[in-house]
């Protein structure tokens, strides 16, 4: 398994994307971390790199990666090889590569100008954002055979993800205006990734001031170590269950 | 020279006044044998008092701080006579009540009360002033150590009093730092006050006052005005009150004041009206807020011109669609426009409402999408296809450059 | 060696495999033959795990392939289009099957590297080669691992007449050793002196598995592909 992961690895680090990738991020990073005045401001314009460009780029880089190593996998799947083997390396390949570009682009830079718990929060949950939308697009290749369908897939699931999900609980809120909602929205965050990560990033900051009684609540919970640990779990289940799904769907797929 | 000696007379009246001197002992007695006019110097030492209650018009000076201490049991000083100075003590540990209302230094229905230069340290009131007129409270430096609002008092506390004049103080740690109910006519000027657990000002019920050249720093809610008309505000500096439900100012049925040339810096809101009316706004600056002003809909005739919009996340925010206010002249740094007279006013009006900030306010829970994708792009098309913020809450002659304030 | 016992598969709607049974024995070379869609290569998909066929099983050595992979250690694989990861040159593509598929105690086969003159290309990025070459490295790549089982997809298209030869010598030198060897291919002519024994599908049926010599005597004919024809013209 290391083997392939090695490889994987090899491959996707020569990628012009990924170079790109990173290279955009470090830019972006620095122009910020030099351009605000203060680290936390700093951080607070990062934020929507992370929560944006981070998922997006993570999502369609790797459906494109799937579906164009499709070969490769043949290759792979002729061999002795177990078929969870061959999928759980080129997740990691995937994972561990797009992890180590937001780590040089964003990650030191945060570390260099802003290493409070704010900037560590955010390089945190950068890493498990990449993490989660690598597996979701694993998922999404796997359900489709098609490449201009499975990318288009995936653009929909980040779409989805950065601002659909958003508008349901906008539309939600307003439906349901009458009920108190600032506790069940703490169970809603957790059905979205990129909210999740969000809130735990603005809970750090001081900005979360201005969320008022719902940021109350949030603090409350999110502040506790159970909180805490409920919030990585979910984070990590969300990293965990589509590549799951993805596995089981490519353990049963025809080449 | 027959003539130079009632003439003499007349003018050296203070002559005829007495000056005693307290070194230890009962500063009372000291006090009780003192007549009107007289002057008593008390030296560092160890007084027996309890309470000591002034009833004559003296001249009460400390020198080099004595320290009288209420032992957590008794208000420290009682002022229950007109032209009383009070100058120059070292007053601690008054007396704790849930009842009544202790203080170290307390004013009961007197003129012309001087209290300057004293050094007030954990008392429960600092200095208190019950039906005071035309006293001064001068030059005090004022801290205690609350942790809860209900067990705390405030540190200058006025009640039904008039033409008083608090300058130069220096407060913290107490429930309000200046209080003010039912006073007229009074001045506020150069006061220092941070670190209180509820606000660093709070009026109620006062009308015709002024403050001038504060600072009101990082109080649990910043200042609060209520019930009141005619108040001024100028040049004060409002800034660090950070928190949920925290304000740099915050405006409660008010009418008929001026909000002048001051500065609001790092305030949740940086100023916040509810029922207010007739009010105008110029010549402030609003810097990295989180709401430069939040103007709730039963506020009207406020004129908000002339004043600088800075690095603040919303602007202004306000909860309704009829809007009977003003905005015009100021300077907003959201402002995108253009100016192609040159005459220094942008062209477009400026709408500083944001989707977003009308969203969150008929709907708080919403603030659970702050900073997220959707929010900044409803507020992006709303810019473009204006629908859902008030219709004429715009500033028409927007500042192409900020004001130098 | 390998027997497939009523394999059935569909792709949606269009039956690829229709209760196809085969049995695949050492020393034999089969040649799998049919026109084009008649599900010669889902067969070989599924003998090697890449197809999950929806009912039926495939055993290797009387042992069900299903949900196995060790099996595979035995068999080399050159598929119709080999492509590889765009970035990697040959070399690192044959240090990368050697690297991954490293077995102890069984010797290389270099024999085609060699023969097919690649360690000249090594250095040669696989998005730049043609179609020829890569069908070069597929085939060494197959031939690699000195595997008991060879299963060959139209191993000869795309390679020029010499590669083609070279192919072929190495196939008969191995069929002796006593390999299984199951080849595709459409162009009939060139399996000529290789094969020992022939299965025509269509349509998705196994339609006859016969040896080279009771399909002559049948048909009457020589030439394998003149005999397959005759046997196509006949059936309908």
């Amino acid at each position: 398994m290391r083997k392939i992961i090695k490889y994987v690895i090899a491959d996707i680090l020569r990628n012009k994307i990924v170079i790109a990738y990173t290279i955009v991020l470090l830019a972006l990073s620095l122009s910020v971390f030099n351009l605000e005045d203060n680290a936390n401001k700093g951080l607070l314009s990062l934020l929507n790199i992370v929560l944006i460009i981070v998922p997006l780029i993570s999502i369609v880089f790797s459906t494109i990666y799937v579906y164009n190593s499709s070969e490769f996998i043949e290759l792979l799947v002729s061999q002795p090889l177990k078929r969870k083997t061959i999928w759980l390396s080129l997740f990691l390949g995937l994972a561990v590569s797009l992890a180590i570009a937001f780590f040089i682009g964003a990650g030191l830079p945060i570390i260099l100008y802003a290493s409070s718990t704010t900037g560590i929060t955010m390089l945190v949950i950068g890493l498990m954002l990449t993490i989660i939308f690598v597996s979701i697009a694993v998922l999404a290749s796997v359900t489709t055979r098609d490449k201009a369908k499975g990318i288009g897939k995936s653009i929909l699931l980040w779409l989805y993800f950065s601002i659909l999900f958003d508008g349901l609980v906008l539309f939600f809120l307003f439906q349901f205006a009458d009920y108190p909602l600032e506790k069940p929205m703490v169970a809603v965050s957790a059905l979205n990734p990129i909210d999740l990560g969000r809130i735990l990033i603005l809970l750090q900051l001081d900005v979360s001031a201005l969320m008022g009684y719902t940021g109350a609540i949030f603090k409350d919970f999110f502040g506790s170590s159970l909180g805490i640990t409920i919030a990585s779990t979910v984070l990590i289940l969300w990293a965990v269950l589509p590549l799951l799904w993805s596995l089981k769907r490519f353990n049963a797929k025809d080449l | 020279m027959r003539y130079l000696i009632p003439i003499l007379l007349l003018f050296n009246l203070p002559v005829f006044a007495k000056t005693h001197v307290a070194k230890g002992g009962s500063l009372q007695q000291v006090i009780n044998i003192a007549g009107n006019g007289d002057t008593i110097l008390v030296y560092p030492a160890s007084y027996t008092d309890n309470e000591i209650v002034i009833t004559r018009s003296v001249y009460l000076k400390g020198v080099n701080y004595p320290v009288l201490d209420g032992k957590k049991k008794h208000e420290v000083i009682a002022i229950k006579a007109n032209n009383v100075t009070v100058d120059g003590f070292k007053i601690i540990r008054s007396g704790n009540s849930s009842i009544e209302d202790i203080a170290g230094i307390k004013i009961y229905n007197s003129k012309n009360v001087v209290i300057r230069n004293n050094i007030l340290d954990d008392t429960f009131f600092g200095i208190y002033s019950q039906y005071g007129t035309n006293c001064t409270i001068e030059g005090n430096k004022i801290s205690a150590y609350g942790k809860a609002e209900l067990q705390s008092g405030n540190g200058i506390h006025c009640w039904k009093s008039d033409s008083m004049r608090i300058i130069n103080n220096n407060i913290t740690g107490h429930r309000d730092g200046i209080y003010f109910e039912f006073v007229t006519n009074a001045i506020i000027w150069r006061n220092n006050s941070h670190g209180n657990i509820r606000y660093g000002l709070h009026f109620m019920f006062s009308n015709n006052d002024s403050y001038v050249s504060n600072i009101f720093e990082n109080n649990g809610a910043g200042v609060a005005v209520m019930y009141s008309h005619n108040v001024k505000m100028f040049r004060n500096f409002f800034e660090e009150n950070w928190g949920d439900a925290a304000y740099g100012l915050l405006l409660k049925e008010i009418s008929d004041s001026y909000i002048e040339g001051n500065y609001f810096t790092r305030n949740t809101s940086g100023i916040f009206m509810e029922g207010a009316s007739r009010i105008h706004v110029s010549k402030n600056t609003f810097r990295s807020n989180g709401w430069g002003m939040k103007i709730q809909a039963s506020c009207m005739e406020i004129n908000v011109e002339r004043n600088n919009f800075l690095n603040n996340t919303f602007d202004v925010g306000t909860n309704g669609n009829l809007v009977l206010n003003k905005f015009d002249k100021n300077y907003w740094d959201k402002y995108e426009g253009y100016d192609i007279n040159k005459d220094k006013i942008g062209d477009i009006p400026f709408r500083p409402v944001s989707m977003y900030s009308m969203i969150v306010e008929k709907n708080p829970p919403a603030m659970i999408l702050f900073r997220s994708f959707i929010a900044a792009l409803l507020d992006k098309t709303e810019k473009i296809l204006p629908s859902l913020t008030p219709e004429n809450l715009k500033d028409d002659r927007p500042l192409m450059k900020p004001l130098s304030l | 060696m390998i027997i497939a016992s009523n394999v059935s598969k569909r792709f949606g709607k269009l039956k690829v495999l229709d209760d196809v049974s085969v049995t695949c024995n050492k020393g034999e070379c089969i040649a799998l033959i049919g026109p084009n869609g008649s599900g010669k290569t889902t067969l070989i998909k599924s003998i090697l795990g890449m197809v999950v066929p929806d009912s039926g099983f495939i055993t290797f050595n009387g042992k069900n392939i299903l949900h196995d992979w060790e099996y595979r250690k035995h068999i080399g694989y050159m598929p119709q289009i080999g492509r590889y990861p765009d970035n990697m040159s040959i070399g690192q593509v044959i240090e990368m099957m050697k690297d991954i598929r490293h077995a102890k105690g069984v010797k290389m086969d270099e024999d085609l590297v060699q023969s097919f003159g690649l360690p000249a290309l090594f250095s040669k990025r696989m998005r730049t080669l043609s179609g020829g070459t890569r069908q070069k490295v597929s085939a060494s790549l197959a031939f690699l691992f000195n595997p008991d089982v060879l299963i060959l997809d139209e191993p000869t298209a795309g390679l020029d007449p010499v590669a083609s030869e070279i192919l072929k010598e190495k196939i008969t030198k191995e069929k002796q050793k006593g390999k299984l060897v199951l080849i595709t291919s459409h162009i009939l002519s060139e399996l000529d002196d290789l094969v020992t024994q022939v299965v025509y599908m269509q349509d998705g049926k196994l339609k006859f598995h016969k040896s080279l010599q009771d399909l002559q005597k049948d048909t009457g004919e020589e030439k394998l592909n003149k005999a397959i024809a005759s046997i196509m013209l006949r059936k309908p």
